[in-house]
């Protein structure tokens, strides 16, 4: 099997920035929380990306930032990613009522832009970190559940399926053996574009002012906190902004890769 | 035109109300079943019961929901949206000018945004695997992976710090002539632009690449016909409904990047006040703007719909 | 020059690059080095099976390569022209004026969004010999000639709005009306029922004598190819193997090959005395959820044990909605299914395990009907587990034992779908059913997709199980020859109703009722000049 440069590259940035977050209080030359400098700093060698608004070293807040963005993303992706493949699966397995009734309710979340809803939500629930990611994973599982909806239908009417029917085998074998394995390449992609989605998408509530609160760091909060600079020609506001870029980049080679990789159904061997 | 397809239409037009009736319900009466409520977000957690309840009564907020779901909507139908929590002001006078400046900037960058991405799909198509195609195939995969904002700051440093050729902030307001407009709105359209035209463009070279792969396409190489009729009398007549539908999705992340890149020009529209009432938690005015926001999303697409539909040779001429 | 030389390839070398799942892409040689001549007026049929590269060569004609292929070698001259190496424009005029083509699926060929005559005279008016008039009169002409109904106003109706049968004829006339020295036909008739085949076929070959062009007509039905052509070249692994001209392929062939190919379809089994009754499907009607119209109206017949009952019927005559409604996976409206003396359950759901064991299925396309992500072994093992419980040394050697019977070697059992051809993938799937102990298969159109002598080779393996395992077959097809080749009782089926029922012997030999003799009359006969008799018989009756 031959990965492609562009994947290989984009694997390794997004491992990068995973152990940076994992290890954070081990990596990070200075907390979080405390100014360590002048306001807006250039880079030196005390301060490799220079600080910002307050004086708190950026390069510090963007690892400590990534810790709580990508923990927020996670724990988003994989409720959106669970509970969407779950119900599109059940969804193709039980048809008729099932599916119209849940289908029918995904359609309504979906007639409205998501950031919208989200908004709405946002306006009367609290502001925490958990409210967060139940809320975005919710709005996003919608996608997923098309997604798997979509492939497990064009799986489940294979005569394999039918056959596994005919034989009288239960719904968890023509779910786990029949099914899953058939649809498992688009929806692993699928995954790696779900977080991606869901970074961008605290990035942006951040930003807005409705995502992570301060003190705590996150990406979209520091390029608000910092946005005022560049009327000056201050660039911190810039150095998160282009972190998530690379990051998300980075996720989409990588899913870029995965996609192109599923073969037809008939594939073969290249699992 | 087909009584069938006439039927068709307005079936789809009927389900597109259904919707936004059901969507206004949900925004409405969903956010009811959260925990909290109005009263509490005026007054903070540490209200005494005895004021809640006086605030409640003073809003309303005793009334069974169902009950004042429908006063809403008929209010909304009548025009009345309501007045605001925070200051009392009138709701629809206030959206009234913004929406004017959330359409006019949304309609600017689609102006520019719609026939370039369709330009640069068709090209990228039609060298599908060359460097053409794999320049804007590159350039757009970066695009598509960065959020509006930032992709605002990025475009706000290049244009006013790097080569200062705009100003950072856009204000409009009423009596600006229209040339004086356009040079206040040039920043934030051009962040919409590249929004919207990396995934515009994406998905029309596939819609056309799909198109290309039929058996007719292949027909009309075999009968000799020169490429640009090919693609002109053959390859667009059935692209026309994937494109409609590719631009009515696009459309779409318009609506959203306007409430993000308002905010980040300080542009006073509709976005920027749906997100400043969210900040204040001013349920009335997040509930309207939400409503207005889902009209026009909705719109978009029983517009797309009936075009498609419309578009269809099978819907058009039935057997 | 009536009689010039249109067509002179020589040398051909096709190449192309083949993407292997899971593997470097590699290039392949699609043909070898195959000569052919072609003159004025003449049909040279080119037969092979799939995979022999006569729909590459037809199109090479044209100097196309279809996804991807390369012509890398020989020449190709059309008129004396070279034109494998010629510029675009010297190939849109040659394609537009001097060699045209009709495939096998019209209806995906034509443009859905545009008229049938703007796209049947769009050659000729874009290369500017006729005008819009002379161009539409012509085209007018052809389809009537071509026996088109209304062939003034024929033109004005969009594809999705005609029939299967008519839109194979409005692109044949889409080929001729520019007036071509030479048409590729490829495979024109394969999609079509036999009672449309005849009729379509016979306009192409009045349409060919008439209009003087020469052909080449590619197909895999040598009984097709004998009605229609002066020569015939046989293709085999993009090689020629034998070529002459038609009295002498057909009557005289020289190579083995050729003799396998004529001979096919030639198998006869000898009805059994009856027996008694393992499936007895009584006054079956049904119809699809959300339907208004029967799709099975009133069908009885009986299923003998150790014996096969033919169900035969062109599309849309429901014979595979009844396996359907014998499975168990569309309830019927009325009547019921009884099955070796108890009623069955008239759903899936309702059906014991035991039910289900014992009524086995086998698909079409054996390639959708096994999960690719699982082994030969997991397939076969499968129901072995379900079934009996069986488990490791016990269910190895029982899915050898399978292996065995199927005729392929127990090294086959770590194999992967994807990497078996597609009569050993039909033979897995028969294993399968197998395993199960059934007591009836349901076969439905096995053969169908298989060239003809893999289909011979499912056919007998079918033959030999059922004399070692005495299993009932119902076998589902629309091809006569299949059913010469297994069957002991036959029903005949045209839309949803069971036209003829019976013996083999009884059905087959008249007298008939109309629609049976239509379908049987219909076979193309490997002989020369069954078409025209058959027309003229016809036309005789009128």
């Amino acid at each position: 099997m031959r990965v492609p440069p562009s994947a290989v590259l984009g694997l390794a940035v997004t491992a990068g920035f995973v152990c940076l977050a994992v290890f954070a209080p081990l990596v990070a030359p200075y907390p979080y929380d405390s100014a360590m400098g002048k306001v807006w700093e250039d880079p030196s060698p005390a301060h490799l990306l220079g600080t910002d608004m307050i004086g708190r070293d950026i390069l510090s807040r963007l690892i400590y930032g990534g810790q709580i963005t990508m923990l927020v993303a996670l724990g988003s992706s994989l409720l959106s990613f669970g509970m969407g493949s779950f119900l599109g699966f059940f969804a193709v397995v039980r048809g008729g009522w099932v599916d119209q009734v849940l289908s029918r309710i995904v359609d309504i979340m979906m007639s409205v832009p998501t950031l919208i809803v989200a908004l709405v939500l946002l306006s009367i629930l609290p502001l925490s970190l958990s409210v967060l990611i139940v809320v975005m994973g919710v709005l996003d599982s919608t996608r997923v559940f098309r997604l798997s909806r979509a492939v497990a239908m064009d799986v489940a009417v294979m005569d394999y399926v039918e056959a596994a029917r005919l034989r009288g085998e239960g719904q968890s074998w023509v779910i786990f053996r029949e099914i899953l394995p058939n649809a498992l390449t688009p929806l692993v992609a699928e995954f790696g574009l779900r977080f991606i989605y869901a970074v961008l998408f605290i990035s942006t509530l951040s930003f807005l002012g409705l995502g992570v609160q301060p003190p705590l760091a996150d990406w979209g909060g520091m390029v608000k906190e910092n946005k005022d600079g560049l009327i000056y020609g201050e660039v911190a506001a810039l150095v998160p902004a282009a972190t998530i870029a690379i990051l998300a980049i980075s996720v989409n080679l990588v899913a870029d890769w995965v996609l192109t990789r599923t073969t037809s159904l008939k594939g073969g061997r290249g699992a | 035109m087909p009584r069938k397809l006439i039927t068709l239409i307005l079936m789809r037009i009927a389900v597109g109300l259904l919707l936004l009736l059901v969507v206004s319900a949900v925004i409405f009466l969903g956010v009811e079943a959260l925990p909290g409520d109005t009263a509490e977000a005026i007054l903070g957690r540490s209200a005494t019961p005895d004021a809640l309840a006086n605030l409640r009564a003073k809003l309303g907020l005793d009334q069974p929901a169902w009950e004042r779901y429908f006063t809403w909507l008929t209010g909304v139908l009548s025009g009345d949206l309501g007045k605001s929590l925070t200051n009392g002001a009138d709701i629809a006078a206030a959206i009234a000018p913004r929406l004017h400046n959330s359409l006019f900037l949304a309609a600017s960058a689609a102006v520019i945004a719609v026939p370039l991405a369709l330009g640069l799909g068709v090209i990228a198509a039609r060298y599908a695997g060359r460097w053409p195609d794999k320049i804007i195939s590159a350039v757009t995969l970066s695009t598509i992976s960065l959020p509006e904002f930032v992709a605002a700051y990025f475009v706000i440093y290049a244009l006013t710090q790097l080569f200062p050729v705009f100003q950072p902030v856009s204000m409009v307001f009423a009596g600006m002539s229209l040339p004086d407009k356009l040079r206040a709105i040039a920043l934030p359209v051009i962040v919409l632009v590249i929004v919207v035209l990396a995934h515009m463009m994406r998905m029309t070279r596939a819609a056309i690449l799909s198109v290309m792969q039929s058996a007719y396409i292949e027909t009309a190489e075999l009968k000799g016909l020169p490429p640009v009729s090919i693609i002109l009398r053959h390859a667009l007549p059935n692209a026309i409904s994937p494109i409609v539908s590719v631009i009515s999705i696009n459309l779409a992340y318009l609506v959203v990047g306007v409430v993000v890149v308002e905010v980040v020009f300080g542009y006073n529209a509709m976005g920027q006040f749906l997100v400043d009432h969210v900040a204040k938690r001013d349920l009335p005015v997040v509930q309207a703007s939400a409503l207005i926001f889902a009209v026009v999303y909705i719109g978009l697409n029983i517009f797309a719909d009936v075009v498609s539909i419309v578009a269809n040779p099978r819907l058009r001429h039935p057997k | 020059m009536p009689d010039s030389l249109v067509l002179d390839i020589s040398g051909l070398v096709i190449e192309a690059t083949s993407y292997p799942p899971g593997a470097r892409p590699r290039d392949v040689t699609l043909v070898h080095g195959v000569d052919l001549k072609l003159q004025r007026g003449r049909v040279l049929g080119l037969i092979g099976e799939s995979g022999a590269g006569k729909s590459t060569i037809g199109l090479s004609a044209m100097s196309y390569g279809r996804g991807g292929a390369r012509l890398t070698g020989g020449e190709i001259q059309v008129n004396g022209r070279e034109i494998r190496l010629a510029s675009p424009a010297e190939l849109r005029a040659l394609r537009g004026r001097e060699v045209t083509y009709v495939s096998q699926s019209a209806a995906a060929s034509f443009n859905p969004a545009r008229r049938l005559m703007d796209q049947v005279i769009e050659t000729s008016v874009s290369h500017r010999y006729m005008n819009r008039r002379q161009a539409e009169d012509h085209a007018i002409g052809l389809f009537r000639k071509l026996g088109l109904p209304d062939p003034e106003t024929f033109g004005n109706r969009y594809p999705h709005q005609v029939s299967g049968g008519q839109l194979q004829r409005a692109m044949t006339a889409m080929a001729l009306c520019p007036g071509p020295d030479l048409v590729v036909f490829d495979e024109p008739t394969t999609a079509l029922d036999v009672t449309t085949q005849i009729g379509v076929l016979r306009a192409i070959k009045d349409a060919i004598r008439d209009s003087h062009v020469a052909a080449l007509y590619i197909t895999h039905d040598l009984a097709v190819v004998a009605q229609i052509s002066d020569e015939i070249m046989v293709l085999r692994h993009g090689r020629m193997v034998e070529h002459g001209t038609c009295d002498q392929i057909i009557n005289h062939p020289r190579e083995p090959y050729t003799r396998a190919l004529v001979s096919v379809r030639a198998l006869n089994h000898v009805e059994k005395p009856p027996e008694p009754a393992i499936v007895r499907i009584d006054a079956v009607s049904a119809r699809y959820r959300g339907t208004q119209s029967d799709v099975l109206t009133d069908v009885s017949m009986d299923v003998a044990a150790g014996q096969t009952l033919a169900i035969v019927g062109e599309s849309g005559s429901g014979k595979s909605t009844l396996a359907r409604v014998i499975t168990g996976l569309l309830p019927p409206k009325s009547g019921q299914v009884w099955f070796d003396g108890r009623t069955l359950s008239r759903a899936l759901a309702g059906r014991s395990r035991r039910d289900l064991r014992e009524v086995q299925m086998i698909y079409q396309m054996a390639d959708t009907a096994m999960n690719p992500r699982h082994t030969v072994d997991t397939i076969i093992g499968r129901p072995l587990q379900f079934y009996f419980g069986m488990k490791g040394a016990e269910k190895s050697h029982r899915v050898a034992e399978l292996l065995d019977q199927i005729e392929l070697g127990s090294d086959f059992g770590k194999r992967f779908p994807a990497e078996l051809s597609g009569g050993q993938k039909q033979r897995v799937c028969i294993a399968r059913a197998l395993a199960a102990k059934p007591k009836v298969i349901i076969c439905d159109e096995v053969t169908s997709a298989l060239d003809p002598l893999v289909a011979d080779g499912i056919l007998k393996l079918l033959l030999k199980l059922q004399a070692e395992a005495r299993m009932a077959y119902l076998f589902i097809t629309h091809d006569l020859a299949t059913v010469q080749a297994i069957a002991d009782k036959v029903a005949v089926m045209h839309r949803g109703r069971v036209v003829r029922y019976g013996a083999k012997g009884d059905v087959l030999t008249p007298p008939f009722d109309d629609y049976t003799d239509l379908l049987l009359s219909s076979v193309p006969k490997m002989e020369i000049g069954w078409l025209d008799r058959t027309i003229k018989l016809r036309e005789a009756a009128q």
